[in-house]
């Protein structure tokens, strides 16, 4: 801050006179610049003041116990006490490999870019394997049923592994879709369309009751098993429409220079073709990201207890049950902060794009 | 596979003691020839995917002692439902049910598009007017409601809904009443499941026509706003006549595809008891553990939703766009 010996007229003093100048200026220019305009603005500041007045009197009354009381619950659900050090380890190997996932975007050097993304997708499957142990246990580690996974924990879990499973489904679908074979564009386009033309609700309630009749009985799918499958299946086609208008934004030239270099089909596509076409569509990508994070809360409605889930079922507790509204807002507001930072990144990403 | 079979000279091996003279690419090295295997290969594929899954549909419901068929369509239902538009009973069939169900979801399908995008030509427009309060209003709405999950904005809505009408008193917002009686709007008497699902549906499809609205607006070049100011329009009449013309016809795309959404979120429904198509069909399976054929009637219905709501917004899209010469 300023010293007190300087005198009233250094820069920072006067810019600082000049910004409260400006405020009066700035309220006609912004607020009341025409008869219409300043009706709107009196408009907007009474619905201000009737929301502000309502948020006021519902705070003086609100009881965060529910929270406080519950806040295992809403993270991990009822995971047993006695493992929870497992779901720590599951998130320390979720964040290094989000890490090992973000570093080459940052590093300048393609050759240590390269390695890492290397090391990243030999780590992949390791990391995918060690999470399942983790979390489910068996071969030394406590056996911990899919029905005790809940909270936040089950929220992220579905989440991440049926957008990874969806992901390369979705580029062959695509690829599919636009093949130049009539029979394989017809199998891709039914399924992308049929999907898309299905609510995920419908897609979920197969999952739970038509997969089971579709498999032979030895094979017992656990539910949590089950609604990945159906987030996976429904997430692919909304995800191969995203891959697919990256591929037309591709001009021909491309896969035209790619065969006079002699580069066969696969190689056009996994060195040219993909890299580029991913490149622009990634912001629709995070976009479908965000819809199918939002989408998990849906297995709330098949008796799972992800964030959704478990507050409904910590609502239907009598002690609890008119602290709907706290409730709401603090899962809410978890939402709302994944994805709120992911449509940033997205955004960032589509303006580094243009 | 691609181009080989475009050199027949390069290829022509010359040992070859073929009795036509005439240069000719060997079968195995012809595109066609690959085209049709590879083809093959994926139709071979497909029907022994899904002969195995209906194989093992068909052992499975043999074992369980279920035959497949719509006959139960024609017993008795004997389940109520909360809204009828039409006259039904609990003694009518399931079809009859499920019919109920689908006019109910057509209802909330049908008020909801039209109340969304009201919702969200207003935010959109909102969101560029020159009026600071205004636009970050606009701005709070959209980033807040479009990043959660509609099944929760639908849960508390309900909440809010059900504790309006909870009490003895008749408590009214602007045109709304509420009483125990339910929601009384101008003489339209609305239950509070049907309001909480209106609500829901509407504000959070609205965040995203408010989005496609905007970028609409902003595409239309600057010089059309200039151009009617100096015509003398005010800049109401700017926006009716002479941009959101112009923006609609690069918005409707993204409108459909919002639309298409709306309908098939309508299927949350069941969330906050509303008897909707698929909250009717739900209760029908756990009554008969019909699981294929509720589950056929479900898909049948909602994909011919959705192709009728592309198709008038196709037919629309067609009597808006620029006819060029």
């Amino acid at each position: 801050m300023m010293q007190n010996s300087q005198p009233p007229t250094s820069p920072k003093a006067q810019t600082r006179q000049q910004t409260l100048q400006q405020i009066p200026q700035w309220l006609q220019k912004n607020l009341f610049n025409t008869t219409l305009n300043s009706l709107l603005t009196l408009l907007c500041l009474a619905f201000l003041v009737w929301v502000g007045h309502g948020f006021w009197s519902w705070l003086a009354q609100a009881q965060w116990t529910v929270i406080t009381a519950n806040l295992r619950l809403f993270f991990v659900g009822r995971y047993p006490v006695n493992q929870l050090w497992r779901l720590w380890a599951v998130l320390g190997v979720f964040v290094g490999m989000t890490v090992l996932w973000t570093v080459p975007q940052l590093v300048q050097s393609q050759r240590v870019k390269k390695r890492i993304q290397l090391i990243f997708y030999i780590l992949l499957p390791i990391a995918f394997c060690a999470i399942a142990y983790l979390a489910n246990g068996g071969l030394g580690l406590k056996f911990v049923r899919t029905s005790l996974w809940g909270g936040l924990f089950l929220t992220l879990l579905t989440a991440a592994v049926s957008i990874l499973l969806a992901f390369p489904f979705s580029i062959l679908l695509a690829l599919g879709r636009q093949s130049a074979l009539p029979i394989v564009r017809w199998v891709c386009t039914g399924y992308i369309e049929l999907v898309r033309g299905l609510p995920l609700i419908g897609i979920l309630f197969m999952a739970q009751v038509m997969l089971p009749l579709l498999l032979p009985d030895e094979i017992r799918l656990d539910r949590v098993v089950r609604a990945i499958a159906g987030l996976m299946l429904f997430n692919a086609a909304y995800l191969a429409e995203n891959v697919r208008s990256g591929l037309q934004a591709i001009p021909q030239g491309q896969t035209e220079a790619a065969k006079a270099l002699g580069l066969n089909t696969i190689q056009t596509l996994t060195l040219i073709i993909l890299p580029q076409s991913l490149r622009i569509s990634t912001p629709a990508i995070v976009g479908q990201f965000i819809s199918l994070f939002k989408d998990t809360s849906l297995l709330g409605l098949f008796s799972m207890f992800e964030l959704t889930g478990i507050s409904r079922t910590i609502l239907s507790q009598p002690d609890f049950s008119d602290r709907q509204t706290e409730v709401y807002l603090f899962i809410g507001f978890i939402y709302w902060m994944v994805c709120f930072s992911m449509s940033q990144v997205s955004r960032k990403l589509e303006k580094q794009k243009a | 596979m691609g181009s080989t079979g475009q050199n027949p000279e390069q290829r022509q091996n010359p040992l070859s003691l073929g009795p036509s003279s005439r240069p000719k690419t060997r079968w195995w090295r012809q595109a066609k020839f690959w085209q049709f295997v590879w083809q093959a290969i994926v139709v071979v594929l497909v029907v022994a995917a899904l002969s195995y899954l209906g194989y093992n549909l068909d052992h499975n419901l043999k074992r369980l002692g279920i035959r497949l068929g719509f006959k139960f369509l024609e017993s008795q239902a004997g389940f109520s439902i909360g809204e009828t538009p039409i006259a039904y009973q609990p003694s009518d069939r399931y079809a009859m049910a499920m019919f109920v169900g689908f006019l109910n979801s057509l209802r909330v399908i049908v008020s909801g598009i039209a109340i969304a995008t009201l919702v969200g030509f207003v935010a959109g427009v909102a969101r560029l007017s020159n009026n600071w309060l205004l636009r970050q209003l606009a701005k709070v709405y959209v980033e807040t409601l479009r990043n959660m999950p509609l099944l929760l904005q639908l849960l508390f809505w309900y909440f809010v809904f059900t504790s309006l009408t909870k009490s003895d008193q008749v408590v009214s917002f602007g045109l709304f009443q509420f009483s125990k009686g339910g929601i009384n709007l101008l003489g339209l008497s609305l239950s509070p499941e049907f309001s909480a699902l209106l609500t829901g549906l509407t504000l959070y499809t609205g965040t995203f026509i408010a989005e496609i609205v905007r970028g609409g607006i902003q595409s239309v070049p600057k010089g059309q706003w200039e151009a009617a100011r100096s015509l003398g329009l005010l800049p109401g009449q700017t926006l009716r006549f002479i941009i959101l013309p112009q923006a609609l016809r690069s918005m409707i795309p993204s409108l459909a595809n919002q639309y298409l959404n709306l309908a098939k979120n309508s299927s949350l429904a069941i969330a906050v008891g509303y008897p909707d198509l698929y909250a009717v069909s739900s209760t029908t399976f756990n009554q008969t553990g019909r699981a294929v054929e509720v589950m056929i009637l479900i898909s049948l219905t909602y994909l011919s939703l959705s192709l009728s709501i592309a198709w008038v917004l196709n037919q629309f899209n067609r009597r808006v766009q620029l006819v060029e010469r």
